[in-house]
């Protein structure tokens, strides 16, 4: 229980945190659904006939689920842990009588938390503007995709502080890894414009495999709601590789 | 005697080829304030860091609190507080936010108000860590490390960059804490810092202690001369006066008059046989000066060798 109550203090004041900050809340939270919005505005509501004939909205609901997932996971957790571990938190929290997981657990909770409101709002917000139906019957498979996935970008998130040196170079950093993935993966683009050649190649990165995931877990193809398992598999090995990562080049102290 | 709360012997360390300690050897008694000084780059943050579990030793002997620091265990962790070189606050949490944070982190900590008034951010109590002045910053810093109600308190550079009044704040907070009966161990650049608040202090130089005492005592300052210094009158001044030798004259910069000065073992008698030959000569020493080596003097002279 004592662990359990030391992550849920931690956590607590993350989201104080979390909140006060205006630019996780702009970028994490209002980002994703302005993109929504805009992708909606810009690319109508036609039915892509490559994917069965579903609406362009439908189709992007999981794309932005998953960008908003990868954003308040990895991204958030690689800047947050960069500016905590620059400006001396992390060094001050080795120095209390706490084990150290606990100052990275109470930000994981708070990347998980985040990122599961975000589906929420972005499901809820694909519904009232776009009439998007909401996945009621698919929250099982929704829930397993967010977990596995939440997991592993924190892991993959917590990796890349090893290569960010200092705060100011974190965003730049994140947005390098990031945007590229998202525009070959189909998450920017509806992936019937994308050459087969480049999905397939962007199929060996974790965010291509988590929004074919998300999109099989929502049900928007033709063939409804799956667990799609093996893109699944491929998010959680790219976890491991992460925490394994994490494990062996994470700094607790910052550069001077 | 009692236990020390922190011994040190024989301490190394190296940081590839640059041997940041080379030796040290310290004792600091409990309830003591122990002042670390030295130039930058001697030794004082690593030999802090070693102390606080921070950085692993190459050799030597050293127990905290009867525990080796390169083992530390959250039970001695609960026992000492840290102030780091930098400060290191969550700028969006408040000062009550940010002492409940660290509060909770502790078995039996000390009341979170009590803190903020020890440390005297009472009327900030609620504003945000971010908008603090650096004075106040540096306060709430302090209060982090004492919210889990320390034995043991390590201050690094507590005061750099303050303003001379932000400094006094602190060093009566500091003073306050004595009553306590903290330990204290902080290393200053400022040597009134450790005249104000240090009952010993160490000078440390490219990674060995040079002197230990103290404030008083420390490089034998109370057997060093007083130096006397006056402006030499428009007439100039013989070279030896009523039995005075060794005066040395300084020319003054741009346009100021050069300045005599002698050092003297007995500065009453040298004194009244300086002014008694100015007044029967009808000169007025200008800026006349008497001075005790102070603790700056002291460390300068020891740094320089």
């Amino acid at each position: 229980m004592k662990p359990i109550r030391l992550a849920l203090h931690e956590f607590r004041f993350s989201q104080k945190v979390f909140w006060r900050n205006p630019g996780s809340v702009f970028f994490t939270v209002l980002l994703p659904v302005l993109f929504l919005v805009i992708f909606g505005t810009i690319f109508g509501n036609d039915p892509i006939d490559t994917l069965g004939g579903i609406p362009t909205t439908t189709y992007y609901i999981p794309a932005i689920v998953t960008l908003a997932v990868v954003s308040a996971t990895m991204v958030s957790l690689a800047v947050n842990l960069t500016t905590a571990r620059e400006a001396g938190l992390l060094k001050r929290g080795r120095g209390t009588p706490q084990p150290p997981w606990v100052f990275i657990a109470g930000r994981v909770g708070n990347a998980v938390v985040v990122s599961a409101l975000m589906v929420v709002v972005v499901t809820l917000v694909g519904n009232l503007l776009y009439g998007a139906p909401v996945p009621w019957r698919h929250v099982p498979e929704i829930a397993l995709t967010l977990f596995i996935g939440a997991a592993s970008f924190c892991c993959l998130g917590v990796a890349m502080t090893a290569i960010i040196p200092s705060r100011e170079a974190a965003p730049a950093i994140t947005n390098v890894i990031t945007l590229p993935l998202y525009f070959l993966s189909g998450v920017f683009i509806p992936e019937n414009e994308i050459p087969d050649g480049v999905l397939t190649f962007a199929g060996f990165f974790p965010v291509r495999n988590f929004f074919e995931a998300f999109f099989a877990a929502y049900g928007s193809g033709a063939a409804g709601s799956s667990v799609e398992w093996g893109s699944l598999l491929a998010v959680a090995v790219w976890g491991l590789a992460g925490l394994a990562l994490a494990i062996r080049f994470f700094r607790w102290s910052p550069r001077h | 005697m009692s236990e020390p709360v922190i011994s040190i012997e024989g301490l190394h360390k190296s940081y590839g080829k640059v041997e940041a300690v080379r030796g040290v050897d310290l004792r600091v008694e409990s309830g003591e304030i122990f002042a670390v000084v030295g130039p930058n780059g001697a030794g004082k943050t690593t030999t802090l860091e070693i102390l606080e579990g921070y950085v692993d030793r190459d050799a030597g002997r050293v127990e905290v609190l009867g525990t080796d620091p390169a083992d530390p265990t959250p039970a001695w962790r609960e026992r000492i507080g840290i102030v780091l070189q930098e400060t290191a606050l969550e700028t969006l949490l408040s000062v009550r936010e940010s002492l409940e944070l660290y509060a909770g982190y502790y078995s039996a900590p000390r009341p979170v108000d009590e803190v903020i008034d020890l440390v005297g951010l009472t009327d900030e109590a609620d504003r945000r860590a971010g908008r603090l002045s650096g004075g106040q910053k540096r306060r709430l810093d302090v209060g982090i490390a004492l919210v889990g109600d320390p034995d043991l308190l390590f201050l690094d550079e507590p005061t750099t960059g303050f303003d001379p009044s932000a400094r006094r704040q602190a060093w009566q907070m500091v003073a306050d804490l004595r009553d306590l009966g903290k330990t204290i161990l902080l290393t200053t650049h400022y040597m009134e810092e450790a005249q104000f608040l240090a009952d010993r202090v160490a000078v440390i130089n490219r990674g060995v202690v040079v002197a230990n005492d103290t404030p008083e005592q420390l490089g034998d300052r109370e057997s060093l001369p007083t130096r006397v210094s006056f402006r030499v009158p428009p007439g100039g001044l013989p070279l030896e006066i009523a039995g005075i030798e060794d005066i040395t004259i300084e020319s003054g910069s741009q346009g100021e008059t050069s300045r005599a000065t002698f050092e003297s073992g007995s500065p009453t008698a040298d004194l009244a046989r300086l002014t008694s030959w100015a007044l029967e000569a009808g000169i007025e020493l200008e800026s006349l000066e008497v001075r005790r080596p102070t603790l700056e003097d002291v460390y300068l002279d020891l740094t320089n060798r």
